[in-house]
């Protein structure tokens, strides 16, 4: 009896506040703060808060019209992300970034249908570069492949050419996230002639004993890591253990931010990972956020992921929401747009060295251009190795161009195949 | 002084031995079916569809499954996500094999499949006991995560294991995939809900569940007075894996749509549905739809109050959600060692003397 009563309070108190604000930007957020992820859940969700708290501030909003920026927590699980996308979906948000690929599979058909645009900063479906197909799905600037393909080619340079007869070991987390890569580095096997091994680790990814036992046992000069949260650390530290060569396990962007190797300590030194976007404090924009967000104390969290580079990442996405925002006004002469108008602004986002110069981000990502046929950016990246000495990561080349010929090939089919299995005529939009 | 049975005459037996003996209770059931068919529906709207009833619908069915394996036949089970991620897997081949199958048919024979498999993991179950049981029963649900992980078969082949609902109809309304409405999914689920709901009760009080019951208690008494332990265990593991497979098909199918063997099915799944048993109480029809409404719509209010209504931070919220449901589940238990429903009896024993108590 009491039961149903505090339920029927707190459906009239839900019912009650229902939000009704009008002349906003809604930016959901699908973050997580909790859960065995949360360690990269949290400087992501912090990054992309601040960013939008600072154009507040400081601009006034987009076009003056002030953004509203929400969150959902997820805990990196699909019923939850399903559950959050729900209670926003009817809010006009304008723009979802689940952070998360098993979330994203499970909201790209919905996202279609509802009209909603969705971006998925270098993870999630890979063939959702094929904008004819995944209208409302975009995930430039980078994608899996690219990764995959920017860290063959990477490998290629340091071999002089070649990798044939080389050993290369995937370790990869096993969900959909982690199995993405597999077909681009089979395919790229076949071109160069090294031999690949795939491992996978199970959720969340704590227990990895027998996997690097098997490392051990097949000596593979190269290790490439596909992981994310718990399991990052605990492959670092077990690599760390059986004295694998450090700077021969390279890590994807996802593998490579303070949390996953400051654990290990100097047994990390020399760990490489992808770089999507710069880190560190070093640009202009941390004098604006310095002034306007961390020092009035408006910054989300604790404040002290100011920086990271998973920090850094839910800036840039914040950043490039932004300017699919401005970008959108541009081409639909209103302030006030809607998801519809913002997927325009999204599919005709053009970023050049200028304007990043001009936020105050100069070299922090690539500069690229979005079409209807290349939802994909241009999907370059770097290489950065840990220091452990000075505890910050080094970029220690410049921007590495994937085999985006072969990639785009393997997307069409993937997303025809899509297309095929759900009726789909592709089309561009517009 | 409403609540009661006097001047409720019986004339036969069939009617003495009916669910609802009490009036009150008959016309609240009637009641609640009436609305649940014909109100909710036009009040109903996606969110609360999505996040919250459709979820308590297919939980309730897993749980009843399971309470049926666990209350009834007191056989422990710990694979109860093996067994969903079975019938998730069962529909999907199927939908994708056999396109022009309708999901009804789909969603049943994923529950035969499921129930087939089940048996094959009970007959263990012939040999040993109680927490033995349990952790015989906790290698299919890693064996079964492992084989839908591993074994491409499963999931056609796809680059990243996934396996996704194609848009299916009934009666040419949609009910999987983007394009179906809240309204249909309910429906979908509320109409297997009550036909297995109405098929437990009726099979846990007829000789099948009177066999059960007597394993339950003691099996080495049951089997003196003629109980055949083998038809019985296994019919529990049969019955209570079907029920446990309609739930993952139905789980997989109207509710997620996309799904992964090892993030939507894993132990925590198993875990989730026995603490629904075990809270709304053990050998209960009544427990389960307690239990699956405490586990699944719980969480969810707590977090409209927290985080819409007093505006909290998330992460705190989340936090705070899982202290008091933990504390919350402490309580019960502490209070009420059987379950939501002992506690309900104990209000329809006390109702029956209301007002005047002796």
């Amino acid at each position: 009896m009491k039961m149903t009563k505090l339920a029927a309070t707190l459906a009239a108190t839900m019912l009650a506040s229902a939000p009704v604000l009008a002349d906003t930007l809604h930016f959901p957020n699908l973050s997580y703060r909790t859960g065995p992820f949360a360690a990269g859940g949290i400087p992501f969700a912090d990054g992309y808060a601040d960013y939008f708290t600072l154009i507040n501030e400081r601009d006034g909003g987009i076009g003056g019209v002030p953004i509203r920026y929400t969150e959902c927590e997820t805990a990196y699980n699909t019923e939850r992300g399903v559950e959050c996308y729900q209670s926003i979906r009817g809010d006009n948000p304008l723009v979802i970034q689940p952070l998360s690929t098993g979330i994203t599979y499970q909201l790209i058909p919905r996202t279609m249908e509802d009209g909603i645009p969705m971006h998925t900063m270098g993870y999630g479906r890979t063939s959702a570069v094929n904008g004819e197909v995944f209208n409302w799905t975009f995930n430039y600037p980078a994608n899996y492949w690219d990764g995959a393909s920017v860290i063959i080619n990477y490998l290629l340079s340091e071999n002089d050419g070649s990798l044939d007869g080389k050993k290369i070991a995937l370790l990869y987390h096993n969900s959909a996230y982690g199995r993405e890569p597999i077909p681009t580095l089979t395919r790229l096997s076949e071109r160069y002639g090294y031999e690949l091994l795939t491992i996978g680790v199970d959720s969340p990814g704590q227990e990895q004993g027998s996997q690097w036992l098997q490392i051990r046992r097949e000596r593979p000069d190269y290790v490439l890591m596909w992981g994310w949260g718990v399991m990052n650390p605990t492959a670092i530290q077990e690599a760390a253990n059986i004295r694998f060569p450090m700077e021969n396990f390279i890590g994807v962007w996802w593998s490579g931010s303070q949390q996953d190797v400051l654990p290990v300590g100097a047994g990390a030194h020399g760990y490489k990972a992808l770089a999507m976007h710069g880190t560190g404090t070093d640009y202009p924009i941390y004098e604006d956020l310095m002034r306007y967000v961390i020092e009035p104390g408006k910054y989300a969290g604790t404040g002290d992921e100011v920086g990271t580079v998973l920090y850094s990442r839910g800036m840039y996405a914040a950043m490039l929401a932004v300017e699919a925002a401005k970008k959108a006004q541009e081409i639909h002469g209103v302030a006030n747009i809607t998801p519809q108008m913002m997927r325009d602004g999204m599919a005709n986002l053009e970023i050049t060295e200028e304007l990043m110069a001009e936020l105050g981000l100069p070299n922090f990502g690539p500069a690229f251009s979005v079409a209807c046929e290349n939802h994909g950016g241009s999907g370059e990246a770097m290489i950065q190795q840990w220091d452990a000495n000075a505890g910050e990561w080094n970029l220690i080349t410049d921007w590495i161009a994937p085999d985006r010929e072969m990639i785009m090939q393997m997307a069409m089919e993937d997303s025809l195949a899509f297309a095929a299995e759900n009726n789909m005529t592709p089309a561009c939009l517009n | 002084m409403l609540y009661r049975e006097a001047g409720d005459f019986k004339t036969s037996y069939v009617a003495d031995s009916q669910t609802f003996p009490i009036k009150f209770d008959r016309y609240g059931y009637y009641f609640l079916l009436g609305f649940a068919f014909l109100v909710v529906p036009l009040i109903i709207n996606d969110y609360w569809a999505n996040a919250i009833v459709v979820p308590f619908l297919i939980y309730t069915i897993a749980a009843l499954g399971l309470n049926i394996l666990i209350g009834y036949c007191g056989q422990l089970s710990l694979g109860t996500g093996a067994f969903m991620a079975v019938g998730a897997y069962a529909s999907y081949k199927m939908m994708t094999g056999f396109p022009d199958l309708s999901i009804i048919f789909v969603i049943i024979l994923a529950g035969f499949v499921t129930a087939a498999v089940g048996v094959l993991f009970g007959l263990p179950s012939l040999r040993i006991k109680g927490f033995y049981l349990a952790v015989a029963t906790l290698a299919a649900q890693f064996f079964l995560i492992w084989l839908f992980t591993r074994q491409a078969w499963f999931y056609n082949y796809s680059p990243t294991g996934m396996i996704s609902a194609p848009t299916r109809e009934v009666f040419g309304v949609p009910v999987t995939g983007p394009r179906a409405s809240a309204v249909s999914m309910y429906m979908i689920c509320l109409c297997f809900l009550v036909s297995l709901a109405w098929l437990a009760r009726n099979l846990t009080r007829g000789t099948l569940g009177r066999q059960w019951m007597a394993i339950r208690d003691m099996d080495i008494a049951a089997e003196i007075i003629g109980v055949n332990p083998l038809m019985a265990k296994l019919t529990a593991f049969a019955v209570s894996s079907f029920f446990i497979g309609i739930s993952g098909a139905l789980l997989f199918t109207v509710y997620l749509g996309a799904a992964e063997a090892g993030e939507a099915f894993g132990i925590d799944k198993s875990f989730l549905v026995l603490f629904m048993v075990i809270i709304g109480g053990l050998g209960s029809i009544f427990g389960a739809f307690a239990g699956a409404a405490f586990l699944i719509v719980g969480p969810v209010l707590l977090k409209l109050l927290l985080v819409n209504t007093l505006g909290w931070p998330t992460d705190l919220a989340a936090h705070l959600e899982i202290m008091i449901i933990g504390a919350l589940i402490l309580v019960f238990l502490i209070l009420e060692p059987h379950g939501i429903a002992a506690l309900w009896r104990t209000i329809k024993q006390k109702l029956r003397l209301w007002p005047f108590p002796y």
